[in-house]
């Protein structure tokens, strides 16, 4: 990482990388990591406005929340769970191909995840029309009838609010995916060069994560 | 040009509208961003224009009730969102940064050119919301007002802060890696101007309290728009969850706007006393704990909320606790005056008369801190005359200072000093009249966001509206004198201040690059008592 950028300093091949701001590619690379995770860190803020507003209405509504927990998919969530962790050992792969110089594999594992991550939307989508039908949707398609409905509105808007907010962050992720997959297919990124696929591998991770808390919070709260 | 030498400089390096537009070059986007943030300014005044106007009579004999409410919620969105928050940063910090710490550009200049856009979009929403029919929640946009109640534009407007939003994240990023990374050669964290000590607290606020009053307007968009059911009581929501998570941002975001300020403040003050600053590290360090307590106080915003008294009680005693970082840069910046060798230069005026403002406007933020005596002006004119004595007092004086002492650099060209020492008089005056009326009106219990009140108010609201008129003069002249002097000003040496500092080491203009040689740092910052500088 740090010892590979040092290195292809050393052997003078990253000059035509470096921006005209930047003295050198060490210090270009060392800005995009801190960059990346100052970023990182504001998505967590973003993020946590929700889990904060989850927190709250959670330990006001515990018995509300787990009747509305049953009425998700524990099996298609944990299908996704599996894909998202697949697609982050893939992107993983990638970054290293990336940063050995293998671009073969570096398409392939780009495209893996890639695949892996439209998986992972598709079966959100296909949960999302279920919730839809059975009138699950808060405001727009609601028809629960249970003495405790209010409270469980309150869960599906939390529930779309975070699913939703991190789909998004997938979808985005999807498009960088892309973009990374042409450059790559172009072989813009070698041992020397291959910070954005590197930075990109980040927010991959970081949003997996997010999904590794999300999971357990709203799936598997009614089945402890 | 009349045989005056002119090299390249940043300003004439390119032309042509799209060699602005699409500019990557940190002091051409400062430029973009002073161009806009004096535009919304300017319509935020006449909204504030309008206000003030209406309380000149006890009837709403001006405005309708409903009209009323716009024209305040305007004023403050306008002014809080896309004047005070961006105003030094993203016009003096971008300028001024890289050229500080010796970079030839921020790190990431393409992110900086996408702040600027960000900027103008969440403008534009923000501005078609307003001629659409307005919002009428005030800045606060507190739930369930906002949510469900008010048949306004709240959504675009929420949409135009969000998008807002990322484009102060993404300033306060770029400024965090840049000071971290890009620093000259001998440039230690403590040779670093205060100035930019200051803007790496304020990016540190940026970074981690913007996020979340983005996803809070998210959740006020989804409830408004979709019914979704997270602040609405009805639902067994909380919309004192709105609260916590609104001020959490919103009284950090108070700090984005006056350390920036503190900042500017402090170049002045030991550049025009010749005096190095006194005791550099404290008031370095001031601005990180100020940044850091910042985040600990949000709830003293909602003392009369029906909050628990025990957390109304650690917020009041933390709230206090921000006091001595503030004061430690007054106390500071007065013993850097002490037995200086003061001119009484334009920028100097301004800084003075932050000083004065800062201080009536920190010590009444103590009032407010008080559990027994915020209870009884809460939502009086005495929080609004507090408010604007900080953030006007505090960042408009510290914006116009700042402005006035880099517009050498900026433009390369010199304004008239006699015209411009006239308006910073004429501001400080204005300010003061317009605003201290304000403290006794709250006191004696005028509710503040009321278009009518009782008879006896007239004679302190007729004041403070006269008050306005002044400021408002005040405000115009530099915009008169500052635009002449773009042409027809005397030109200007790389350093008309006799100022330490990097920036002040290249020409007036700068060069695209900033530096024709990379500089190296050998001495500490306002090293003024260690040699003498040159003018000129």
């Amino acid at each position: 990482m740090a010892s590979s950028a040092t290195a292809a300093v050393a052997a003078g091949h990253t000059h035509a990388h470096v921006q005209h701001q930047f003295d050198d590619a060490e210090q270009q690379y060392s800005a995009a990591v801190l960059g990346m995770w100052a970023f990182l860190i504001q998505e967590i803020m973003f993020f946590g406005g929700l889990f904060l507003a989850y927190a709250l209405y959670r330990s006001s509504y515990p018995e509300a929340f787990a009747h509305a927990s049953h009425h998700l998919d524990v099996t298609l969530g944990a299908f996704n769970t599996a894909v998202l962790i697949a697609s982050s050992l893939t992107m993983a792969l990638a970054v290293h191909a990336a940063q050995t110089g293998h671009r073969a594999q570096l398409i392939l594992f780009l495209f893996l995840t890639l695949a892996l991550g439209s998986t992972f939307l598709g079966v959100k989508a296909i949960e999302y029309s279920h919730k839809w039908h059975e009138g699950l949707v808060p405001g727009l398609q609601w028809h629960v009838d249970a003495p405790d409905a209010r409270q469980q509105l309150i869960f599906f808007s939390l529930y779309f609010a975070m699913t939703g907010m991190h789909a998004l962050h997938m979808v985005v992720g999807a498009i960088g995916l892309i973009v990374l997959l042409l450059f790559a297919l172009q072989g813009k990124y070698t041992a020397e060069y291959n910070t954005p696929v590197e930075m990109f591998g980040l927010y991959w991770h970081f949003v997996d994560i997010v999904w590794i808390f999300l999971f357990p919070l709203l799936y598997l709260f009614a089945h402890h | 040009m009349n045989g005056v030498e002119t090299r390249t400089n940043y300003l004439n390096a390119e032309y042509g509208l799209l060699s602005w537009l699409l500019t990557r070059d940190h002091k051409r986007i400062a430029i973009l961003y002073l161009v806009s943030v004096t535009i919304m300014f300017a319509i935020g005044g006449l909204f504030a224009a309008a206000v003030r106007l209406e309380l000149l009579t006890p009837q709403g004999d001006l405005l309708a009730a409903d009209t009323y409410n716009k024209m305040f919620s305007m004023h403050g969105i306008i002014m809080v969102f896309f004047f005070l928050l961006p105003a030094i940063p993203a016009t003096l910090g971008n300028f001024l940064i890289p050229m500080m710490i010796g970079a030839r550009d921020l790190a990431f200049p393409r992110i900086n050119l996408l702040s600027w856009y960000l900027y103008v979009i969440g403008a534009l929403f923000t501005l078609y919301a307003m001629v659409t029919g307005g919002v009428d929640t005030g800045w606060t946009f507190y739930t369930p007002f906002s949510t469900t109640a008010s048949n306004t534009n709240v959504v675009p407007t929420a949409i135009g802060i969000f998008i807002n939003g990322f484009s102060g994240i993404l300033t306060g990023l770029n400024f965090i890696v840049t000071i971290h990374r890009m620093r000259a050669p001998g440039l230690t964290w403590f040779r670093l101007p205060l100035f930019v000590w200051a803007h790496y607290a304020t990016s540190l606020i940026q970074v981690l309290g913007t996020p979340v009053l983005a996803i809070t307007l998210v959740m006020v968009a989804l409830e408004r728009a979709f019914h979704f059911g997270i602040f609405d009581p009805a639902y067994g929501g909380d919309p004192l969850l709105f609260q916590h998570l609104f001020w959490f941002y919103s009284h950090p975001a108070v700090y984005i706007m006056i350390l920036p300020a503190m900042g500017v403040i402090s170049e002045l003050v030991t550049c025009f006393s010749r005096k190095s600053i006194f005791g550099y590290s404290f008031v370095a360090l001031s601005s990180v704990a100020i940044a850091v307590l910042g985040f600990l106080v949000w709830a003293h915003h909602m003392f009369v909320t029906g909050m628990s008294v025990y957390a109304a009680m650690i917020f009041s005693f933390i709230s206090f606790g921000v006091a001595i970082p503030s004061a430690v840069k007054v106390f500071n910046w007065t013993a850097t005056l002490y037995k200086g060798s003061i001119s009484y230069s334009a920028p100097m005026l301004y800084a003075l008369g932050f000083i004065g403002l800062f201080t009536i406007g920190g010590l009444t933020g103590l009032f407010l801190a008080t559990l027994g005596v915020d209870v009884h002006v809460t939502d009086t004119y005495f929080v609004v005359a507090h408010f604007h004595y900080v953030m006007v007092g505090g960042t408009i004086m510290a914006y116009l200072g700042g402005l006035h002492f880099w517009w050498p650099k900026i433009t390369g060209r010199l304004y008239p000093e006699i015209w411009a020492r006239i308006s910073a008089a004429i501001v400080f005056l204005g300010f003061n009249l317009t605003f201290f009326p304000q403290f006794i009106l709250g006191y004696l219990g005028m509710p503040r966001r009321y278009h009518v009140y009782p008879d006896e108010f007239q004679v302190l609201n007729v004041l403070s509206t006269a008050g306005a008129s002044i400021l408002g003069v005040g405000y115009l002249l530099p915009f008169i004198y500052l635009g002449w002097s773009m042409r027809y000003g005397a030109l200007a040496p790389a350093n008309p201040w006799g100022a330490t500092g990097l920036e002040w080491e290249t020409p007036s203009p700068p060069p695209t690059e900033n530096f024709e040689t990379p500089p190296v740092v050998t001495r500490p910052a306002y090293a003024y008592d260690l040699e003498e500088v040159t003018v000129g």
